[in-house]
């Protein structure tokens, strides 16, 4: 994962979800695709609703736009699958992330970076690594680790609230 | 491979050496006096003994080295193969594996095992030798493949143990040595003539090459009344002319002198490479099924026969990665003889145990998780279903009972039997077992099959009394479970007074299915056709009726149906003519609503990840020839999804 110790720029592939910008560290990253031919997963969370074939093999494919409660709007041009391989329940495991756009490899630099505030945040905390500012632009390092763990829920659901829903 | 542990080739060095000891022991309770068999124990313990000290398992070497020296004393006459000594040994193999394994033994088991061995070897006595020959002479010819220096071999010790036998002349033999510059120095390419005159038998001189004798050649003539100074004279001249010629280097792709028997070689490969190659093979298939549609649409003639050559090799490489990880269940069945030889002492029952159909082949994987459920069965078979000799002296049965163990391919199924001449399943005591534990209520009416069935249920066991053989904690719902983890099936049939069959039927391979296709809405799924029993039409009109109740008369019995159009939520219209799939677990039947059978498909299973694994209807998911992905439905999860809101109707009407 990211290293802590370094002062070192973390070097990250930068992209886009609904109009916001997030990194993950490009060392995670296998490959980008195009959109491909998916196949929805009948009683999966939206968050993870379809898998698709990377070569061979049946990789889900994560919304992280429904971890932090974003717009889906319908793919365009520039849409793209993120294939990363990140530990899922103990087990490195390939998985692809939809993408609005792709940007470059970029070097965030550790002087920039900061922690997620606790208030004004519609997000999760918890499910922030970082912010880095950029160009007067803010940059999100998602923590892939809690995000997964809690399968993208945005909240914890409550009795009260389940009953309702 | 080379990277792997040295400790890790070790063990299983050892488990193959041990396996094959404690097979060829079990042969030599057979048949006491052949030879081959105790000279292959003998190899086998020496070279367990060899490497075990090499990779510093010191333990192991030291008690091997005992077991070794027993064995030694069997092959040179001195002791009978026993049955007390065999014995002795199976249980002093177990110790060595536990040893191998590295697996905590108790203190004092050791010097039990050889004060056993110990006992053994002095109570058997001497075996029929005859008596020892008067002098003779005898002309030994041999020599050693030439990779024997680098394989680490060396001649001179045994022609050292040639000496040890008596007064000898040895002459080397330059025949296949090569001209200088075609020598390889570190081939072995010189032979020996050695005439020797002992009062040793000539398996005595035999036994000198026993650790080589598989790659060499040899040959050993007595000779009758030729002095051996002068056969030495004849070929002495060429032994100087050898030592005159140098070593010298030489190109080393020199070809073979002379062409020796090629051994079948086998390789051990790690199973995730194999998984690996699967992968891309379902790759290949991929990308070769749409360089087809691209053939197809070109009028270029080349593209389409390149496509039809790919074509081609993609299928008979798919083919051959099915058949790569298949092993005969021979493999496994020689595993119970051993099993049977203790169930026989235990119970004091004589057992005669068959095998049959060994070279059957099944997945590498099925095979290894088989062997737990294969021992529950054969001890039950052993325990509750043969009788002791008395019993079958008194019901005119021969007093050996028999156990058979037999598999037979039966399409993409392997059928494995067990069958038992014993007294059969006792019908009244499963009835009354059942009763006792609430499985089914007093007296209700249940068909043979379904009473035998019971045994499987959860909590069931007929054994009056936990005996040391069955029940040991597994009981068969375990053995259920296992099989039907394997998606396989098992059943049992059984004649009272005469015996009983329990038939597993297990697919193949766990990698691949033959699944029906279908679709639902714009998906498309497949179902493990080994679940199928039959496809009807959902006729409009009951499609309407039914709207309230989803059960179908088929054959007059009501089966419930899901749609799963709306299990699914496809959010479309149906189609106006649907289709009913019957599935069944056992038992259970339950139709599945869906919008088209698109046909049969071979699939090879691809795992969900664990974010899917919660969702439960499916099993895993395949590719298929357009590169699109179908999921497999889970047959047994959805069954009782179908049972579900039946019994929630029943229950609230």
């Amino acid at each position: 994962m990211i290293a802590d110790n370094a002062n070192d720029p973390i070097e990250a592939l930068t992209f886009d979800l609904h109009g916001e910008t997030f990194a993950l560290e490009a060392g995670l990253v296998r490959e980008v695709l195009d959109l491909l031919p998916e196949t929805a997963v009948p009683g999966a969370p939206p968050f993870v609703g379809a898998v698709i074939n990377f070569r061979g093999r049946v990789i889900p494919l994560v919304d992280l736009r429904v971890a932090f409660e974003l717009d889906a709007p319908p793919p365009t041009i520039d849409s793209r699958i993120v294939v990363i391989e990140h530990p899922l329940d103990g087990e490195p495991t390939l998985i692809g992330l939809r993408a609005d756009k792709v940007h470059e490899v970029t070097a965030i630099d550790r002087a920039v970076t900061e922690d997620a505030p606790r208030v004004g945040l519609k997000w999760r905390a918890d499910f922030i690594r970082f912010l880095a500012r950029r160009n007067g632009d803010v940059i999100v390092i998602p923590d892939l680790e809690q995000i997964f763990a809690a399968r993208g829920q945005t909240a914890v659901v409550t009795p009260i609230h389940a009953s309702q829903s | 491979m080379s990277g792997q542990d040295p400790v890790a080739i070790f063990r299983i060095e050892a488990r193959d050496l041990l396996e094959q000891v404690e097979l060829d022991l079990l042969t030599l309770a057979e048949r006491q006096d052949d030879r081959e068999t105790i000279d292959a124990v003998f190899r086998s313990l020496h070279t367990l003994k060899g490497s075990g000290a090499m990779f510093g398992f010191d333990a192991l070497a030291a008690f091997t080295h005992h077991c070794e020296t027993a064995f030694d004393r069997v092959r040179k006459g001195e002791v009978a193969a026993s049955p007390a000594l065999i014995s002795a040994v199976l249980a002093a193999r177990d110790h060595m594996r536990a040893l191998a394994e590295g697996e905590p033994t108790e203190p004092g088991v050791e010097e039990a095992l050889l004060d056993d061995l110990r006992r053994a070897v002095d109570g058997a006595g001497a075996a029929p030798v005859s008596t020892p020959p008067s002098a003779k002479t005898w002309r030994v010819r041999f020599s050693l493949p030439p990779e024997t220096f680098v394989n680490g071999g060396r001649p001179l010790p045994l022609l050292d143990e040639l000496r040890d036998l008596g007064p000898c002349e040895v002459t080397a033999v330059t025949d296949g040595v090569p001209a200088v510059e075609d020598l390889n120095p570190t081939d072995c390419r010189l032979a020996w003539d050695v005439v020797v005159t002992t009062e040793q038998p000539r398996s005595a001189i035999e036994d000198v090459f026993i650790f080589v004798i598989d790659d060499m050649t040899l040959d050993i003539t007595e000779v009758v009344d030729e002095p051996a100074a002068e056969a030495v004279a004849e070929v002495a001249p060429d032994a100087k002319v050898s030592t005159i010629e140098p070593p010298k280097a030489a190109n080393s792709d020199a070809p073979p002198a002379e062409g020796r028997p090629r051994v079948a070689e086998m390789l051990r490969v790690p199973a995730e490479r194999l998984d690996e190659l699967m992968d891309r093979v379902g790759e290949l298939v991929i990308a070769q099924s749409r360089l087809k549609q691209v053939a197809a649409s070109s009028s270029d003639q080349n593209l389409m026969t390149v496509s039809e050559q790919i074509e081609q090799l993609a299928s008979e490489l798919r083919e051959i990665m099915m058949v790569v990880r298949m092993v005969p269940v021979g493999q496994l069945f020689g595993r119970f003889r051993r099993l049977i030889h203790d169930l026989a002492i235990e119970t004091g029952k004589t057992i005669n145990f068959a095998t049959d159909g060994e070279t059957t082949e099944l997945d590498k994987t099925i095979i290894e998780r088989l062997a737990d459920p294969l021992v529950h069965l054969i001890r039950n078979a052993a325990d509750h279903g043969l009788e002791t000799p008395e019993q079958r002296k008194a019901s005119g049965k021969p007093e050996t009972g028999h156990i058979l163990l037999a598999a037979r391919q039966s399409g993409a199924e392997v059928v494995i039997t067990i069958t038992d001449d014993g007294r059969g399943v006792d019908r009244a005591r499963v009835r009354a077992k059942a009763e006792e534990n609430g499985l089914i209520q007093p007296g209700q009416v249940l068909t043979d099959n379904e009473l035998l069935q019971l045994i499987f249920a959860p909590g069931f066991s007929t054994a009056a009394a936990v005996t040391n053989l069955s029940g040991r904690g597994v009981g068969m719902d375990v053995v259920k479970k296992t099989i039907e983890g394997l998606r396989g099936a098992i059943e049992i049939t059984s004649t009272p007074g005469q015996g009983s069959v329990v038939s597993l039927r297990i697919p193949l391979t766990l990698a691949i299915i033959d699944g029906l296709l279908v679709r639902v809405g714009a998906s498309r799924y497949v179902i493990p056709l080994s679940s199928v029993e039959e496809c009807v039409e959902l006729p409009v009109e009951q499609d309407l009726r039914s709207a309230g109740r989803s059960l179908v008369t088929l054959r007059d019995q009501l089966v419930p149906f899901i749609r799963l159009r709306q299990m699914f939520n496809t959010g479309q219209e149906p189609d106006p003519h649907q289709k009913i799939v019957v599935v069944s677990t056992g038992q259970e039947r339950v139709g599945l609503v869906v919008d088209q059978i698109l046909g049969d498909h071979q699939t090879v299973i691809k795992p969900l990840s664990p974010f899917h694994a919660a969702v439960g209807a499916f099993s895993g998911a395949t590719i298929l020839g357009d590169g699109g992905v179908a999921l497999i439905l889970d047959i047994g999860c959805l069954v009782a999804a179908g049972q579900r809101p039946d019994a929630q109707l029943r229950a609230a009407g």
